[in-house]
């Protein structure tokens, strides 16, 4: 028990506290770096949070995870299933798939701006795009992995068709895509930032941009640890939704 | 719970077929010429080593294949597609997770081709069913939180919940410890006399025949057909009933089996 709190505990203190030593380093020949450290950092999200300056930000951001994982499962999921169950869609689409895995979502943001125009389009597009890849390879493995017993109780049960989608497949893979989804929300929440760097004038990623542009580096350091806070809280979600669904 | 027995044509078999073949896709015989009957409350076990297409069988019978020759006839009528009165218990108990064992039990209810319920009725068949196989309280536990045997009994709700007037199990307590499979073939026995269904079982396993069933069939292999009959004539519970009987019925099914091998 002690371990389990104690321990992470004192990871996150060493890390402030070597945190703190760089900024001091750091501080040594640049004197503004000075308001890299954790002490200023802390104030400026004090203030940035009760102020009320943050919050906008992080519903934009918020909304734009939200809006990119939904096209995410809504495009991911149909492609996983049928991923999963035919063999000749696999053959089809795989090495399609593998490319454009590989490449970084972000290449794709001037294309993005130039069809989609400037604001969330292109951000909704580049999330989504980052998102689908686990979705998509999770529920086609969930297909895969279906307890082949399941469907023969559907067979003995003279289930339709749209029975055994609706009342075997789809919840015997949920696990698998929740699994996709919280692998999507980490990528997800990675490529915000960026993607919000580019033609729009809000979200977190904005934010950062416009602490650097005023040279408000507390406040930067402030947003990257506000960042890091909300993926982790969004990562435990989403393990929590994966763990309550099997009641485990 | 009581279930009348209807339309076999005055048969008084569950269960009828004959001249049944089947093959594999690569015209590899799983089994060849079967015929069988079951009758109504009876428990009917089909012996034989792995391998030998009895589970393949157990499949064609419970029309979950289509043999490729013979007929098959429930309760009277000829079979196309499984019947919402035969129920099916496989070796693993294939619960769903993300169903209590209440959801579980009710899975088989209201299906478009099974029989239409009142959610009372369902209710009440729910209920009957989980305490018949023991597990009145535990009708909120999820399938994570069963032990293996528990999840069993579920599975044996589930198919119970649907009345079924023919229980076809294939190899069902196979993957429990010796301990739980004793109870679970007791528990078998008991639930098929209470619900007034007949049951075929599917088994390699001599002793759980000789304990469980009215009938043993012995199946033999390649292809598989059926190669001797024993009616099981002893009270229960038989080991302490006719513990002699049993030992002769014991060798005389193993002197069989070798009789095969040796063939």
């Amino acid at each position: 028990m002690a371990s389990r709190l104690l321990l992470p505990l004192a990871g996150l203190l060493l890390a402030v506290l070597g945190w703190a030593a760089g900024a001091v380093w750091l501080a040594h020949g640049m004197p503004i770096a000075s308001a890299f450290a954790p002490l200023e950092s802390a104030a400026s999200l004090w203030q940035l949070v009760s102020a009320g300056e943050l919050w906008p930000h992080v519903v934009v951001s918020l909304k734009r995870v939200a809006v990119g994982l939904l096209l995410a499962i809504l495009i991911g999921v149909p492609l996983g299933v049928l991923t999963g169950l035919s063999r000749r869609f696999t053959q089809a689409t795989a090495p399609l798939f593998q490319f454009l895995r590989m490449v970084s979502p972000l290449s794709w943001m001037p294309l993005a701006v130039m069809v989609l125009g400037v604001g969330d389009a292109p951000v909704y597009f580049l999330l989504a795009f980052a998102a689908v890849w686990p979705i998509l390879l999770n529920t086609a493995s969930g297909v895969a992995q279906l307890d082949p017993n399941w469907l023969l109780l559907a067979r003995s049960l003279s289930a339709t068709r749209t029975e055994t989608v609706l009342r075997i497949v789809l919840p015997g893979i949920t696990a698998h895509i929740l699994t996709g989804v919280r692998l999507a929300i980490g990528i997800i929440w990675i490529v915000l930032v960026p993607a919000e760097m580019l033609g729009v004038s809000a979200g977190l990623g904005y934010f950062i941009l416009d602490t650097r542009d005023r040279l408000a580096y507390s406040e930067l350091m402030a947003v990257i640890v506000l960042v890091g806070a909300l993926g982790y809280a969004l990562d435990h979600l989403a393990r929590a939704a994966h763990a309550r669904w099997l009641h485990r | 719970m009581s279930t009348a027995v209807s339309g076999d044509g005055g048969t008084g078999l569950a269960l009828q077929a004959s001249g049944l073949n089947f093959s594999y896709a690569d015209g590899h015989a799983v089994f060849a010429d079967v015929s069988l009957d079951v009758r109504h409350r009876e428990i009917v076990c089909l012996l034989g080593g792995s391998g030998c297409g009895k589970s393949s069988l157990l499949r064609v019978l419970a029309r979950l294949e289509a043999p490729a020759s013979g007929d098959i006839r429930f309760l009277g009528e000829p079979l196309q597609a499984p019947h919402p009165r035969a129920a099916l218990v496989f070796q693993q108990p294939g619960l769903l997770p993300w169903l209590d064992a209440a959801g579980n039990a009710g899975f088989g209810l209201d299906f478009e081709h099974q029989p239409r319920l009142t959610p009372v009725e369902r209710a009440a068949r729910i209920e009957q069913a989980l305490s018949a196989v023991g597990l009145a309280g535990h009708a909120h536990r999820y399938p994570a939180q069963l032990s293996g045997g528990m999840a069993q009994r579920v599975a044996l709700a589930r198919a119970l919940a649907r009345e079924p007037q023919l229980l076809f199990a294939d190899e069902p307590f196979s993957a429990l410890d010796a301990i739980t499979r004793a109870e679970m073939q007791a528990l078998l026995v008991e639930v098929v006399h209470r619900w007034h269904t007949a049951a075929l079982l599917v088994t390699h396993d001599i002793d759980e025949a000789i304990l469980v069933a009215d009938r043993i069939l012995l199946m033999g292999e390649a292809p598989g057909r059926i190669v001797r009959e024993w009616v099981v004539d002893l009270e229960r519970p038989r080991e302490q009933a006719d513990p002699a009987a049993v030992t002769a019925l014991r060798l005389d099914i193993l002197s069989a089996l070798h009789a095969l091998r040796a063939h």
